[in-house]
């Protein structure tokens, strides 16, 4: 697992001047006019450049330092950063890694807020003003290179913000017009037929929302988000997304509170649904609320591999696109290896020992990191 | 405490649920289906039954879910649930916005066959009387062109049309001409037994992707006895004329469609097993039509829709055991009706349209001009009857012809949402409204639904359908299969 914030181990030594957004160059032959808005990453032993905004130095490379007043020194967890990179440094000497260029992965948290309160939550809300966190984005996306291939906005609720969200679906349009962009959303706020048209009216190119949907049963729906009403209001957004022909995609989280709905609620998105762009189903993070709900939560997915398949037979027999996601290769069925995907974000995925033999790790989609600390299936069996 | 609540916190009060509107027929005597009016259906016991409309049904129930994610109950918080049954109504009957899109052009009466079961057809040297003629063709195309629908289907039936190919050459080429400007999604298909196609017609096919759709109906003994020709080699002539169409044409560009016949009858293995052989991917088990001769002789009488159920289930299972094999092989009639049953699409057949397809989904030109609200009315005009006649090219405009007090008065009083009977049967949102046959048979186009054989034939495919898939769930996932096909 990648360590994506954390403190430096030593500011520079000047007063708190050089802080917020940063873009890394590791180039030595950048010509000295794009230097002084960019940030000198040294994770090499050589000649310094001269005339960069800032130097980041990564633990164990030390060197002369042209401008000491201008450093920062991180520690080698922070190994990873590389060219072009995005970071947000704190004026209390915290780092924040916003953007990694080598990285399909990246999502920008533009808010802790939300209306829902879900019991799985990866990222658990907070009531907080935390607007300077929308701010920051509108910067960030300035700095991200412009053949980013995707970028995603997650939240919290991003749509939140309201017209500002889509303020910022339009910057991004403006910076990033090639970038395709993937917004995590509970779908709620879409109910306001308004505020989904305004969406709409961005036209941004490639634009995709990722709406959970946990049971057909609303009272289901509602438990596992904690807001009663809510799967009203996410079915009715999705209809006005579509109706504005925005793209959409559902997202089920596998749990104990899910798992013997999944074919009744496969069914239900082929009945009512069928327009949705594609369907994910996906494995538990063990992280976040997981972590304090895990008895009401947790349940061995080789225990639900065939209501898995169920639901991958019936959205395939209907020509819905359905994805697999998070869960090892070795807890499911054959039969929905066509709808299999690797896809846990680079920075948290990781093996357990018991995969040491196995000869299918290249095909296989690993484990979230926090499963691997907190406790997983006790049904891996290597593929020998 | 727990910052997080309970279930039982968002499960609603028992008995508090508003019933949506449904109907239901028995299956058995434990068993009803309940359906709602866009096709959806849950297999339910009776008591049960009972317990949803005496609103006894406890919130923790897996049916009290079932029932109220397909849209059967609502709570009165529920309004998405409204909304979605408002979209799929919608989408239900979203092809009647598009108007007509098959148009049959009947080129030619004359054939050199002299099938038992077809009333049409002539045999006849005197190409004057019953060849279509180049200024009828024009007045059809001028109508065809009229369609709204910006899928047009221009299908060339007979006798056999390969007899006057001049006719139908002219027709593509002059449909071709209008279409540079109209720029519909333009097709054409010929109605053939192939038994007449030749180098050259097959050339002219596959420069302007003319789609064939011929007829096998069993192995060669019954297919020669029920389409006797001079020489006595219908099937033959099929068989090379299929190879050669699918080496020109490709093999998507063919199809071939079955009659039933009462020789057909007990055979129905070795007619799916005669389509298999051919490498064909489905076939249509059809019922026998009353039109023609059949209607009046006693091979009508003979043949009852017991009988014909009886060869269709057989049929079907057969089928569903091949699909379990690894073969891919779809019954198209079943796959039509479980559209309709698993999706808020509607497949646009004529004969399971509501209102009906007649006019309004195809539309015929014959040889003389007339124009028939379906292939059916001109069958039934050869027997003498005209009811269905809606108007002539060549006195008629476009107007006229499909507002027509035949055509109007038929949609209107058949239409299976007000008609005796088909109001309250649960089989009606996957029903069609068929005035033609009903007129045929009783004299209007109601008829009397309890003594009706079409209703009785639906309603047995219907509940074989619902039984298969309640019993077994590998037929259910076949069926599913079938239902996205159209």
């Amino acid at each position: 697992m990648l360590t994506l914030s954390g403190r430096v181990i030593k500011k520079s030594s000047t007063e708190a001047t050089q802080s917020g957004l940063f873009s890394l160059s590791t180039n030595e032959q950048l010509p000295a006019t794009l230097r002084s808005q960019k940030a000198f990453l040294i994770k090499k032993i050589g000649v310094i450049p001269e005339g960069f905004l800032h130097y980041f130095l990564l633990e164990g490379f030390d060197v002369n330092l042209p401008s000491p007043e201008r450093t920062t020194r991180l520690g080698s967890e922070f190994f990873y950063l590389g060219n072009e990179d995005v970071v947000s440094l704190s004026e209390d000497g915290r780092i924040r890694s916003i953007y990694r260029s080598d990285s399909n992965h990246n999502s920008i948290l533009l808010t802790e807020q939300c209306n829902n309160y879900c019991l799985m939550c990866s990222q658990p809300p907070k009531q907080v003003d935390d607007s300077w966190l929308l701010k920051e984005a509108f910067d960030v996306i300035r700095l991200i290179p412009r053949n980013a291939k995707v970028l995603g906005f997650t939240g919290g609720e991003p749509t939140i913000w309201g017209q500002e969200f889509i303020n910022l679906l339009d910057h991004s349009k403006n910076w990033l017009p090639n970038t395709s962009l993937h917004v995590l959303s509970n779908g709620r706020f879409f109910a306001n037929e308004d505020f989904t048209y305004r969406y709409s009216k961005v036209e941004h190119p490639d634009l995709m929302v990722g709406i959970p949907i946990y049971s057909s049963d609303p009272s289901v729906h509602d438990y596992v988000v904690q807001a009663e009403g809510a799967f009203d209001e996410t079915i009715k957004g999705i209809l006005n997304l579509k109706r504005f022909k925005q793209k959409v995609e559902i997202r089920v989280v596998l749990h104990k509170q899910t798992y013997k709905g999944l074919p009744e609620l496969a069914h239900y998105i082929a009945r009512n649904l069928l327009f949705v762009d594609q369907v994910a189903l996906m494995g538990l993070e063990h992280t976040g609320f997981t972590r304090a709900n895990i008895d009401s939560l947790w349940i061995d997915p080789i225990d639900y591999k065939e209501q898995l398949s169920e639901a991958v037979r019936i959205l395939n027999n209907y020509g819905v696109q359905v994805a697999v996601y998070n869960h090892p290769l070795c807890l499911v069925n054959p039969d929905i290896f066509p709808s299999y995907v690797k896809s846990i974000s680079d920075w948290k995925n990781e093996f357990a020992k018991e995969c040491k033999p196995c000869t299918r790790k290249n095909d296989c989609g690993g484990f979230f990191s926090s499963g691997i600390q907190n406790g997983y299936s006790h049904s891996i069996r290597p593929f020998l | 405490m727990s910052k997080f609540s309970t279930l039982d916190k968002y499960t609603p009060t028992v008995g508090k649920y508003e019933l949506l509107p449904f109907r239901f027929e028995s299956l058995d005597n434990d068993d009803v289906v309940v359906t709602n009016f866009v096709g959806e259906f849950v297999i339910l016991k009776r008591e049960k039954l009972n317990d949803v409309v005496g609103k006894k049904l406890l919130p923790t129930e897996e049916t009290y879910s079932l029932l109220r994610s397909r849209h059967f109950i609502k709570e009165a918080s529920d309004s998405a649930s409204i909304e979605l049954l408002g979209l799929k109504t919608r989408t239900k009957f979203s092809n009647l916005r598009n108007f007509t899109n098959l148009h049959l052009f009947v080129v030619s009466l004359r054939c050199d066959h002299s099938c038992g079961y077809c009333q049409v057809s002539r045999q006849s040297e005197n190409k004057a009387a019953f060849d279509m003629t180049e200024a009828t063709a024009d007045k059809a195309l001028e109508i065809v062109f009229k369609s709204p629908n910006e899928a047009i289907k221009i299908e060339f039936q007979g006798g056999e049309p390969l007899l006057n190919f001049e006719i139908v050459k002219y027709v593509v080429l002059a449909a071709k001409k209008k279409n540079e400007v109209q720029k519909r999604d333009l097709q054409f298909v010929i109605t053939t037994t192939l038994a007449l196609i030749t180098d050259e017609i097959l050339d002219f096919c596959k420069e302007h992707k003319i789609y064939l759709s011929s007829s096998l109906d069993g192995p060669e003994d019954l297919h020669n006895q029920n389409r006797p020709r001079p020489g006595k080699d219908s099937h033959a002539r099929f068989v090379e004329g299929l190879k050669k169409a699918r080496d020109k044409l490709g093999y998507d560009s063919v199809s071939a469609l079955m009659t039933t016949s009462p020789a057909s009858l007990g055979k129905v293995r070795d007619i799916i097993d005669e389509y298999l052989k051919h490498d064909l991917d489905g076939i249509f088990l059809r019922h026998l039509s009353p039109y023609g001769f059949a209607i009046k002789t006693k091979s009508y009488k003979a043949y009852n829709v017991d009988k014909w159920l009886e060869f269709y289930c057989e049929g079907l299972d057969y089928i569903v055991e091949l699909n379990k094999q690894g073969i891919r092989f779809t019954e198209y009639f079943a796959s039509l009706l479980l559209t309709k049953m698993f999706s808020a699409n509607d497949p646009g057949f004529v004969d399971l349209m509501n209102p009906s397809g007649a006019g309004i989904s195809a539309v015929v030109f014959n040889y003389d001009g007339d124009v028939y609200a379906s292939d059916e009315s001109r069958m039934l005009r050869e027997m003498g009857d005209t009811s269905f006649k809606i108007g002539n090219l060549h006195t008629n405009t476009y107007e006229e012809i499909f507002t027509s007090e035949a055509l109007l008065n038929a949609l209107d009083d058949s239409f299976t949402m007000s008609a005796p009977m088909c109001t309250d049967c649960a089989f009606e949102p996957w029903c069609g409204a068929e005035p033609v046959f009903h007129h045929a048979i009783f004299g209007d186009v109601l008829g009397r639904k309890p003594e009706s054989e079409f209703c009785k034939r639906i309603m047995g495919v219907v509940k074989h359908l619902l039984k298969k898939m309640q019993n077994d769930p590998e037929a259910k996932d076949i069926f599913i299969r079938w239902a996205n096909k159209c």
